[in-house]
């Protein structure tokens, strides 16, 4: 004020200082007092649209609405997986330790060390938006609501539940926390499930409250419902039957799955062993498998109604023939096949029912190479189902017919080649279906699929006779039976393979079958991996797991007993002393 | 002090009112002033978002100002004018005590805790700074001779210097300019003037390398350009011009000002409170407070022009242009004309010490106009 220059004050003797400096003054302050107000028209006249749009950059932010996540269900509607709300705890560092005087009442609520957590603000002071805890139990939502303190926001999310627990873990798979699937059924479907988030402009306050909705731009989409072909009371009992075995006979994994043998859909897929998909941290990598879908074994046994499927649509064998397995060992080449006795005379039905490593490897031996690779291949082996499940394995099949007689007699009887448990079962599902093949899937049918033939009806019709003798008394399957029903399939026992041979002391117990036998409605397969007991043989271990499951599956399919057994006694299990190879 | 018309020297007759011969009190004065303290009550009640207890707060800090300036109209002129040198004395003791040992707050040694309250003794130094220069130029020749002239100057530099030295550069820039504005109004000679401008060109670029904190410097150069550095020192001076643009003519309405009532003004209840009125009640709103400020200015220096003797027209004087500089230099800074200082504006924002010694010093203004007398 005081450099404003002005005139020279004139040099009066008076001792009161001349009136104009005042004056001077008085002009200076009206007129600075105009360039203020020129000011404020400069920025509320002439700059306002520029500055009125800075301030809704400022204030005006879209953000997304989160689409409901669609529900994966059962082939009648009970819920699997549902998406409920939740609460996530965040909070803008900055404000929250301006009070940091309530950070310990906080952590308390939170779970949190109170030292931790100061500490994790202090590295993240700058930013606007750290999560203090996401997915809280609303016990604990409704806590911090209640704490009010300065910077502490509440979100509402959704969190994914999975009502069946372990027992459906694999099989759903998992969504990350915000709600993308990553593997399993929530993965697969997961541009079903996930719907089209919606957008909408709020208001937001300078530490990022939102303030007041302005606008709804885009409605959110919420995700489509997923049926699953699963049966959820028939996927609980393979998991339950699956479980209990696994743990009596100390086995390393396991799994079952139960396909509906006339539209190819699963019913259940259960593997051991599982894990709770609440409480992720305890997850252990063996456990996330499914089993069902990502492990191919070698077949062993299970295969030989496949070997004799060859040579008599080949024609290089007779039903009626008969094969002398004595003295229970042969040699081929430089390898020697084995049976567990001396069977002696076995006809074709005989070689299935007792199981002959020796008598399969002779009717592979009469038939062509190309004929028996055929239908192996035919029956899906080698191949991925196209399931849809992602880490599906396909197997393994060579390419190309075996070459030498040795390749050719170790197939007849399941090794040399592997399969997933869900292949197994669809091939015993193609069986019991009088040949016809149906893709196998995830989502319940609603109209019949169009399925391909893979074996002739009356051919498919001779072997399941031969396999019905297997859970006869004098079978290796006898543990397989159910009461009130009848029915079919095929014990197998494998050595694992290790580099560069097989183990001794490591089995796969395996029974692959369907059931009614007369009008077969369900194919299962059960592999018990590395049974750590005294029993390892598939009659022994898997058996009994087929009964359980089949039993229970029919009851609940409401499947009309065929059987001539009627009594409840388990005559099957009293009948079977002895199961074999 | 009875009589209702008194004469002056010149033989013209004062009148004086009731309010003014009983209470001493200023009617225009003290009617603008209570218009200003009810607007920035209301304005403070938006910006804090309409939080009751805090706008109390603000209601009680008034009173205690009006309380201070109807205490300070009571006490005659001459009465300070004795009183002037000792009120300095004890302003520069307390500001040495400061820097001795002072309350740290917001990064700078401002405050003494005298247990009830917290006292800023810069503020004191805001009324007996003008006093003490008033008190040596009353009496001084036209224009004063270089000997007052440099005393006056260094009773203007050296608490200046503590004051800057707190670090409050706002305040000492106040301060130094009421002493310097006695000194105008005492009529030194533009030789003067021109040397201080020299001297002032000079020592600038001094200060700026070796004086200034880097926060002040800081300060100046978002003034040059605050979109140099949106989420820093510029983010006051940008969120401020927004908030006073997008008021536009007639303003968003009292309580619904977003850039206010979002918390995107910083300081929205102290030093930027009027990119609140900006904002809320537009251009008009401006303006008109405005003009109840150069009501309060014109009346003041009409006071300091027909004051009776020298100390009473050089304390009017710089009174009235020391409140206009706070009013300009808030202004200035929020609007974006000025560096960001940290300067409130006067009986609007939120704030104890300041509202009271500004009170007090009308409450002076109050006192000169009303204990007029004819001289024996």
């Amino acid at each position: 004020m005081r450099r404003v220059r002005r005139r020279r004050a004139s040099k009066g003797q008076s001792s009161t200082p001349p009136w104009w400096r005042l004056a001077t003054v008085s002009a200076v302050v009206v007129a600075v007092a105009l360039a203020v107000v020129g000011r404020a028209f400069d920025l509320q006249v002439l700059n306002r649209d520029f500055l009125l749009d800075e301030a809704d950059a400022r204030h005006l932010r879209t953000v997304a609405i989160p689409a409901h996540r669609g529900m994966v269900t059962d082939r009648h509607g009970v819920p699997l997986a549902v998406s409920s709300p939740v609460f996530s705890a965040w909070a803008h560092p900055g404000e929250l330790l301006e009070h940091r005087g309530r950070i310990p009442e906080l952590a308390a609520v939170l779970e949190r060390d109170p030292q931790e957590l100061y500490r994790f603000l202090e590295q993240r002071a700058e930013r606007e938006f750290v999560y203090l805890r996401r997915h809280m139990p609303p016990a604990m939502s409704e806590r911090v609501r209640s704490l009010e303190t300065p910077g502490v926001q509440l979100q509402r999310e959704l969190r994914r539940f999975y009502p069946s627990g372990q027992v459906t873990a694999q099989l759903l798979g998992v969504t990350d926390i915000d709600g993308h699937g990553l593997e399993g059924v929530e993965r697969t479907y997961n541009h079903l499930l996930r719907g089209e988030s919606g957008a909408k402009r709020v208001l937001r306050d300078r530490l990022g409250r939102v303030v007041e909705d302005v606008e709804l731009i885009r409605e959110p989409r919420p995700g489509q419902d997923v049926a699953l072909s699963i049966d959820r009371d028939i996927q609980y009992l393979a998991y339950r039957e699956l479980k209990r075995a696994v743990r009596r006979h100390r086995a390393v994994a396991g799994s079952v799955v139960v396909l509906d043998v006339r539209t190819g859909e699963v019913l259940a897929a259960a593997s051991q062993p599982s894990y709770n998909p609440h409480q992720r941290a305890t997850m252990e990598p063996e456990a996330r498998r499914n089993r069902v879908f990502a492990n191919a074994y070698e077949p062993g046994s299970v295969i030989k109604p496949l070997t004799v499927a060859a040579a008599l649509r080949s024609g290089a064998l007779n039903a009626t023939a008969t094969f002398d397995t004595a003295p229970g060992t042969m040699r081929v080449g430089r390898h020697t096949v084995r049976d567990i006795l001396d069977y002696g005379e076995l006809d074709v039905t005989g070689i299935i029912q007792k199981s002959s490593n020796v008598g399969a490897a002779k009717i592979a031996l009469l038939t062509e190479p190309r004929d028996l690779w055929q239908v192996f291949e035919d029956f899906g082996f080698g191949a991925t189902t196209h399931v849809g499940l992602a880490g599906e394995s396909a197997g393994y099949l060579d390419p190309a017919p075996p070459r030498g007689q040795v390749a050719r007699a170790t197939w007849s009887y399941g090794y040399g080649m592997s399969a997933t448990p869900l292949q197994i079962a669809r091939a015993y599902a193609a069986l019991a279906n009088d040949g016809m093949m149906y893709p196998v899937s995830l989502l319940r049918r609603d109209e019949p699929p169009s399925g391909h033939r893979v074996l002739e009806a009356q051919l498919a019709g001779e072997i399941r006779h031969m396999l019905e003798a297997v859970v006869e008394p004098g079978g290796t399957g006898l543990r397989a039976r159910v009461p009130g029903y009848r029915v079919a399939g095929k014990t197998g026992t494998v050595r694992k393979a290790q580099a560069g041979g097989y183990r001794e002391d490591a089995y796969v117990a395996m029974f692959a079958g369907y059931a009614p036998a007369t009008r077969p409605r369900i194919a299962i397969a059960v592999v018990i991996d590395q049974p750590g007991g005294e029993f390892y043989y598939g009659g022994q271990v898997a058996a009994p797991v087929f009964a359980e499951v089949a039993a229970g599956a029919l009851r609940v399919l409401n499947v009309r007993p065929d059987g001539h057994e009627e009594r409840p006694t388990q005559s099957g299990r009293v009948l079977a002393a002895g199961g074999e190879q | 002090m009875n009589r209702v018309a008194l004469s002056d020297s010149g033989g013209t007759n004062i009148r004086l009112s009731f309010l003014q011969a009983r209470l001493h009190l200023d009617g225009v004065l003290l009617t603008a002033l209570i218009a200003l303290a009810i607007f920035g009550v209301a304005v403070l009640y938006s910006a804090f978002g309409q939080d009751w207890a805090q706008t109390q707060q603000q209601i009680i800090r008034v009173s205690i100002g009006f309380a201070a300036l109807f205490v300070f109209a009571q006490i005659p002129p001459r009465t300070l004018r004795r009183w002037a040198p000792w009120i300095f004395t004890l302003g520069m003791v307390l500001l040495l005590i400061v820097i001795a040992k002072g309350v740290i707050g917001q990064g700078a040694q401002r405050w003494l805790d005298l247990g009830f309250f917290r006292f800023q003794p810069a503020e004191l130094m805001k009324l007996a700074l003008p006093l003490v220069v008033a008190w040596l130029l009353a009496d001084a020749d036209v224009p004063p001779r270089a000997t007052r002239t440099l005393l006056a100057l260094a009773l203007i530099l050296v608490p200046t210097t503590l004051i800057a030295m707190q670090p409050d550069l706002g305040t000492a820039v106040l301060v130094a300019a009421a002493g310097f504005f006695v000194l105008f109004l005492a009529g030194i000679g533009l030789r003067w003037i021109a040397g201080g401008a020299v001297l002032l060109g000079i020592t600038a670029p001094l200060l700026w390398f070796f004086a200034m904190h880097d926060y002040q410097r800081a300060r100046v150069l978002t003034f040059i350009n605050p979109e140099s550095d949106p989420l820093g020192a510029g983010y006051h001076i940008i969120q401020s011009k927004i908030a006073i643009g997008s008021g536009g003519l007639f303003g968003k309405g009292w309580l619904n000002g977003t850039q206010a009532q979002l918390e995107f003004i910083p300081e929205r209840h102290t030093d930027f409170v009027l990119a609140v009125v900006a904002e809320e009640f537009g251009l008009i709103g401006v303006a008109q407070l405005l003009a109840v400020y150069l009501v309060v200015v014109g009346r003041g220096l009409y006071i300091a022009a027909v004051a009776q003797d020298n100390f009473c027209r050089l304390l009017a004087g710089t009174i009235s242009l020391t409140f206009f500089i706070y009013v300009l230099v808030n202004a200035g800074m929020v609007s974006g004309l000025l560096p960001v200082v940290g300067l409130p504006l006067p009986l609007i924002s939120f704030g104890g010490s300041s509202l009271v010694t500004i009170m007090a010093a009308f409450g002076i203004l109050m006192a000169i106009h009303t204990h007029r007398r004819l001289w024996a």
